[in-house]
């Protein structure tokens, strides 16, 4: 994962409330056993026209915005599905921020995996950043991360939050497995003593099926 | 004195392995549940970093989302979703998970097998990669959605990082009029609360409504808490519950039984615990639910007309109205029974249970299906469809002129070739109506199964409550 830090870049701007991950990556493109690719599926319903050639109004495929790495939406963004190739899928195409005023649960998660930032600002700024991209379609605005500090192009510098942990595992790029593999004893432990109190009583040595009893490599013959 | 808690906090609490300051909670994981779109890049993960899978007896998988259902056959899907399948069987078999596979006559969507095999109980924490994992909260678990990512810690880990989530009660009074069903009362909720106004919140589903519930009902609505936005919907457990769970093949026998049964009833909110947040809806007045645009929340009573979006107060749900009408070719003011469709799709992991298949195999006898109507009966599991088969279900849907299909996901995110073509219009009983969700440009109407019904022998959306003796 790569590190984050300060980030300067045009906005992308989406501005509609509750874009859906089925929207962000159609469940088409979900047919893969690796994360190759995804970058072609981003937005596809919206980005290509019914005889798959770019559609040349959406903002994605404007030349100018080529090189942007933050997007603007708005309310919820990635509510539904809870696929990961939707942030796989926004930073492939080169997405590292995405600034709204709410994000759905699981999206938020999935993004902060993968080094895409998600920057909840209030709905003031969300209308003031909106106002100033109707003037200059093509500004910058800059996210410092350590300072947790969003700044507008009118000079403006707004504070964002986010999490003591995840903004640690975004700044310093590292993935959060390597903090619950240092906790292993612990979960072995607490395991241990949480079976006696009788809560968890799935049967492991009887109740699961072999994998032989699966059929998919025979019917494959 | 001992503080009071809701049924959240203790199985939230009984599951932290360690809270540090400053970080999330480590939670403990019960129960991980695998299915073939989420996991592929979770098991190459575990091989790139030389780890194992910590706790494969605690880890199921199945084949829902790729997996044909005209026939068995792998060759009757695509290259690639054939792929993903025998993806998962070698990494199952790799790392030593037990799997239901294409053959094996328990598979079925994940969200039905796990509750019918019994593997689903009281106060466990469960997760998949699958957002309809809130399905599961309807036994009193703590069951939630995650990515590919933290599918790939609790491969390795048994457990996850997570923030505590706030409590909402979400309380249900009154009587449940004739002909509603709990599909129709969480499209109620998701259509009061809006499609984010869950985010944050694990919801706790309470009231004399919710108790008179059988445990199917009790699914549909904890599986569509998620379209709401809630990490989790959960119903605390009671005897419906226990007589639900009882014999399963997964389930404590003898003094296990009498075991767990004990810990289980102690999985009840307190009285007077506090929930951040609460919602009252008096049920009684309630009519079947139908939506007409692409957000789960875009849904109104079959006796309404469509709403005008200029009458939309806020700015950007007016725009949201706009847009949405105008990809499902709807007008404002157009009333909703009468509006003609092309498909009907009774299944998926919000209705493709026995109980679903009998309410719409109620309204189906004797009853042919309009002409130029395609209607799929996907059951939710092999066990579900055998169920079907031995009451005489199957015969009714052939009768009538409906498709009877092998169990999986199928039309409901159409990833393995059961998908609208553009422009037709599906009165499904799943529960996603987003754009393209069923196929591109294809156009979703949500509603139970009794309307679905109904509206496959009108030929158009129709209310199940004149047919219902």
């Amino acid at each position: 994962m790569k590190t984050f830090q300060t980030l300067k870049s045009l906005i992308i701007q989406l501005p509609h409330n509750d874009i859906d991950t089925d929207q962000i990556i159609p469940a088409q493109y979900l047919k893969v056993t690796d994360k190759k690719g995804l970058a072609e599926g981003l937005f596809a319903s919206w980005r290509y026209d019914s005889s798959g050639d770019m559609n040349p109004d959406f903002p994605l495929n404007k030349p100018q915005y080529q090189n942007a790495e933050i997007l603007l939406t708005g309310d919820n963004f990635g509510c539904g599905s809870s696929r990961e190739h939707a942030p796989w899928a926004l930073v492939q195409w080169g997405i590292r921020a995405i600034i709204s005023t709410s994000f759905a649960d699981i999206f938020r998660n999935n993004a902060l995996k993968n080094g895409l930032l998600p920057v909840v600002v209030p709905v003031s700024v969300h209308k003031q950043l909106l106002e100033i991209m109707q003037d200059d379609p093509f500004c910058q605005v800059t996210i410092d991360l350590p300072a947790q500090e969003l700044s507008l192009p009118d000079g403006s510098i707004h504070e964002f939050s986010i999490d003591p942990f995840n903004k640690k595992c975004l700044v310093e790029g590292v993935d959060s497995l390597g903090y619950l593999l240092s906790y292993q004893d612990l979960v072995t432990s607490f395991e241990n003593q949480h079976n006696s109190k009788a809560i968890m009583h799935i049967d492991t040595s009887k109740n699961f099926i072999p994998y032989e009893n699966s059929g998919v490599m025979e019917s494959s013959n | 004195m001992k503080s009071t808690r809701t049924l959240f906090d203790k199985i939230w609490e009984s599951h932290i392995v360690l809270q540090e300051t400053d970080s999330p909670a480590i939670l403990f994981i019960d129960l991980h549940l695998v299915h073939e779109v989420t996991s592929p890049q979770a098991f190459n993960g575990l091989r790139e970093k030389g780890l194992s899978v910590r706790s494969p007896e605690r880890t199921l998988a199945t084949m829902d989302h790729s997996t044909p259902t005209i026939d068995l056959e792998l060759t009757s899907i695509d290259e690639s979703g054939r792929q993903q399948l025998q993806k998962l069987e070698t990494n199952c078999k790799e790392f030593g998970i037990p799997l239901y596979g294409l053959d094996h006559p328990d598979r079925g969507i994940v969200h039905i097998i796990g509750p019918e095999l019994g593997y689903t109980q009281p106060g466990l924490t469960i997760v998949c990669g699958d957002s309809h994992t809130s399905t599961h909260g309807a036994f009193g678990a703590l069951a939630f959605g995650i990515g590919t990512s933290e599918v790939e810690h609790v491969l390795a880990t048994q457990s996850l990082l997570q923030s505590r989530p706030r409590t909402m009660q979400v309380d249900f009074s009154g009587q449940l009029p004739k002909g509603v069903t709990s599909k129709d009362l969480i499209l109620t909720l998701i259509k009061e609360i809006g499609i984010g106004g869950g985010v944050g919140y694990v919801i706790e589903y309470t009231g004399e409504v919710i108790r008179a519930l059988d445990m199917e009902a009790r699914m549909t609505l904890c599986n569509m808490t998620i379209e709401a936005g809630a990490r989790a919907g959960m119903v605390a457990p009671d005897e419906i519950t226990f007589e639900f769970l009882k014999d399963k093949p997964a389930t404590p026998k003898g003094d296990d039984w009498v075991v767990a049964l004990s810990q289980w009833q102690k999985l009840v909110s307190d009285p007077g615990a506090k929930y951040d947040k609460k919602i009252s809806l008096d049920v009684s007045d309630l009519a079947p639910m139908v939506t007409y645009g692409t957000s789960p929340d875009m849904g109104t009573s079959i006796e309404s007309n469509i709403p005008d979006p200029d009458s939309e107060p806020d700015p950007n749900r007016r725009a949201a109205l706009k847009k949405a009408l105008e990809y499902m070719d709807l007008s404002p003011g157009q009333p909703l029974i009468g509006q003609a469709i092309d498909v009907v799709f009774l299944g998926s992991c919000t209705n493709g249970r026995i109980t679903d298949l009998r309410a719409a195999a109620s309204i189906l006898k004797d009853q042919i299906i309009a002409p130029g109507v395609q209607m799929l009966v996907v059951p939710g599991s092999e066990s579900v469809r055998r169920k079907a088969e031995e009451e005489g279900l199957d015969k009714i849907f052939l009768a009538a002129g409906a498709e009877w299909r092998y169990s999986g996901c199928s039309m409901c995110l159409a990833m393995n070739g059961d998908q609208l073509s553009p422009g037709q219009y599906a009165l499904s009983t799943s529960n996603r109506n987003f754009e393209g969700r069923q196929g591109k440009k294809g156009r979703t109407l949500l509603a139970s199964p009794l309307t679905a019904a109904a509206s496959a022998i009108a030929g158009k959306i129709a209310d199940p409550r004149p047919l219902m003796s």
